[in-house]
């Protein structure tokens, strides 16, 4: 069976550096060929052919054990791309400034022909680092797509102060701890960290760390001996203060979307747990954007790790626990109206 | 009348040695036949119409969709352009729609053809006259209906059957959900859609009745009507689904399960003439099935493996042209 393309939903509003990130992805020489789906047509400056209208029409799906919401246009537009697959490597979904993600996300594991075909490999959302905070404020759809993301580009860094970028920073981390956070002016990033995130790929699923707290992880390619303000001359800036630097603001917690996680040192009995999570995301499905496991289940070697999109879960045993590591297991929420010791008392009556 | 007493064979009978193996370099979207010369329309834009001649290409790139009847070719192309394309190969374009992909075809009597872009629905009279209907929402799937000029249309939360020569609104059948593909029963009286949800819904037209029928495990993409228009063959189950469509319609009644494998069926064709369907699997096998009872005839067995996306017999149904999403194709050549 061939591989599957693998498809990046490219969110966030207008004018936050969608476009800029897009023509960069189209025009740098790493030799790979993007189908694009975008809403707005115009915007690309680049002349490709293989750039989509969409329509973004989404509708409810009830197939009777899930009722959801799904991109009927990506559907169809996915089908149809698929006939001429040698075309392209990659497949590249751009949302509209009000587009709420999830749609898009449940549409890769809803629809069993576009599953069998695509595989969705990173919700990736940019953000406007002078006009974020003033969207939190008037629209849910921009919190929506802070807790939707694998990779935030906090884009236009050079448009606001160092205080304003990290009450920026605090906000979004306040919503979503988890995704990986780049600061970047013209969307200025390796595009590797952007593309090929295997985000929901099961096996790719190492940790469920906060972002800031994941120390080692990525490395400064130079020292940073000034602080770069506008007109700075670098090239290819890779801006990762996300280590567990002195600077990391704390989090602002968001009145509406949080984000709880727990942690059980010890297994986890997978016949109180799965029927416990089923009916978790079957009840409380549209309140809950994303969730995320790695679970030690009693007398199985394999790791179990899980991933949803709202009412959604895709879990697998994974590889197997290795020689002194710890049997431990840990749960992520983000969503509305968590209700926190009710979550924390129904996943840890599911200990072994 | 003679009496048939054959047990149904364990084993397919074959045909395996009367098919010619053919090759493309694209996904095949439609087979079939202009009298007795086989033509292939490919998704990298070619409409091969017979065997040695080079293949046409009046779109500027892909083909994304493609329609036939005896005698024309209908294709929607990635290019916003639909082109009529004839037996002697003659492409006439009938649309040019910019900037929008073509989602839907039909062809209709007296050389009409209907086509879906953006949110609306257009059809052109033989003389050239094009009417528009603007819809709520795309549409992907199109067809005329067996008596005088009319166009059903599928769409989100129903279907619309259209009058383009009436001032009248469109008559609306309504049923919650996406509506993929349209089909009206060859005695006029029953629209039938698939659904993203993977089933079936129609219409009784005399009093818009309701029917549903579901249990598939994936979508239904293909079907047939029978030469009678006494059944309605069905892909996307592990049998070809031919639900009876003989006085009331397949309400309460059960359907055929034909072709039973291992394999869910992608396309499905019934023969002109008698009442034999032409099953194409997601595998690359082809067999054809007698309703009488049940015989089968193994065409393919799989050959690269990859699914049938196109399957179409001849007029005088002595032949079958298939092709898969890999570009291998091939020629069913009947014993007489």
């Amino acid at each position: 069976m061939s591989e599957k393309i693998p498809v990046t939903v490219l969110t966030g509003y207008l004018g936050a550096g969608k476009t800029t990130l897009l023509n960069r992805i189209l025009s740098e020489p790493h030799g790979r060929k993007y189908a694009v789906i975008v809403n707005e047509f115009g915007e690309i400056g680049i002349d490709n052919e293989l750039v989509v209208g969409a329509d973004e029409e989404a509708f409810e799906m009830n197939n009777g054990c899930i009722c959801c919401t799904v991109r009927g246009d990506l559907i169809r537009i996915i089908e149809t791309l698929m006939k001429r697959k040698g075309r392209f490597d990659a497949i590249i979904v751009e949302t509209t400034g009000l587009a709420d993600p999830a749609p898009v996300a449940q549409t890769f594991f809803v629809d069993q022909d576009v599953g069998a075909k695509a595989r969705l490999d990173a919700v990736v959302t940019v953000a406007d680092a002078k006009w974020l905070s003033a969207r939190l404020k008037d629209a849910p759809e921009a919190k929506n797509q802070i807790a939707f993301a694998d990779v935030i580009l906090l884009n236009k860094t050079d448009l606001v102060s160092p205080a304003e970028l990290q009450a920026v920073e605090a906000r979004i981390r306040g919503i979503n701890p988890y995704a990986t956070l780049h600061k970047t002016q013209n969307c200025a990033i390796a595009l590797d960290q952007v593309l090929d995130r295997g985000a929901f790929e099961l096996d790719r699923i190492l940790e469920i760390e906060p972002d800031f707290l994941k120390g080692g992880h990525h490395h400064h390619h130079h020292a940073h001996d000034h602080d770069c303000g506008p007109g700075c001359a670098h090239e290819s800036h890779h801006h990762e203060h996300d280590h567990g630097h002195e600077h990391s603001p704390a989090p602002i917690h968001d009145a509406e979307i949080t984000s709880v996680a727990f942690e059980h040192k010890g297994e986890m009995d997978p016949d109180k747990f799965m029927p416990w999570i089923n009916d978790l995301v079957q009840n409380e499905g549209p309140n809950i954007l994303r969730s995320k496991g790695i679970l030690a289940f009693k007398k199985e070697p394999k790791r179990f790790v899980f991933q949803g999109v709202h009412m959604i879960l895709d879990g697998d045993l994974q590889r197997d626990w290795k020689a002194g590591e710890a049997r431990t297991s840990k749960i992520v929420f983000i969503g509305r109206k968590l209700d926190k010791a009710a979550l924390r008392a129904g996943f840890m009556g599911c200990a072994a | 009348m003679r009496r048939v007493t054959g047990t149904v064979l364990n084993k397919p009978q074959s045909l395996v040695e009367r098919v010619t193996s053919l090759h493309f370099d694209a996904h095949v979207l439609l087979s079939g036949f202009f009298g007795g010369e086989p033509f292939f329309v490919l998704a990298d834009g070619g409409i091969q119409i017979g065997r040695s001649k080079p293949a046409l290409r009046p779109h500027k790139d892909g083909i994304l969709i493609a329609k036939s009847d005896q005698s024309r070719i209908l294709t929607g192309g990635d290019d916003g352009r639909v082109f009529e394309t004839r037996a002697d190969g003659t492409p006439t374009l009938i649309a040019e729609q910019k900037g929008q992909w073509i989602n839907a075809l039909a062809l209709g009597p007296d050389g009409a053809t209907a086509w879906s872009a953006g949110k609306a629905a257009f059809m052109r009279d033989g003389k050239g006259s094009i009417k528009t209907l603007p819809l709520l929402s795309s549409c992907q799937g199109l067809v005329f209906a067996p008596k005088g000029f009319r166009l059903g249309i599928a769409h989100v939360d129903g279907a619309s059957l259209w009058f383009p020569n009436l001032a009248a609104e469109p008559e609306k059948l309504l049923w919650k959900g996406a509506h993929i593909d349209i089909a009206w029963s060859p005695d006029g009286r029953f629209v039938v859609t698939s659904m993203q949800e993977n089933q079936l819904h129609g219409w009784r037209l005399t009093d818009k009745g309701h029917m549903r029928m579901s249990g598939y495990p994936g979508k239904i993409r293909s079907f047939s009507w029978s030469h009678d228009g006494l059944w309605f063959a069905t892909s996307g189950a592990e049998a070809a689904i031919i639900w009876p469509f003989a006085k009331d319609g397949p309400m309460g009644k059960a359907p055929r399960e034909c072709g039973v494998r291992p394999a869910k069926v992608t396309q499905v064709a019934f023969h002109p003439k008698a009442l034999v369907l032409a099953i194409g699997y997601e595998d690359g096998w082809v067999m054809l099935v007698r309703l009488t009872d049940n015989a089968e005839l193994l065409v393919r067995a799989g050959g690269d493996g990859a699914a049938i996306s196109a399957l179409g017999w001849s007029d005088d149904g002595k032949a079958l042209a298939f092709g898969a999403e890999s570009g291998a194709s091939g020629l069913l050549d009947l014993p007489v």
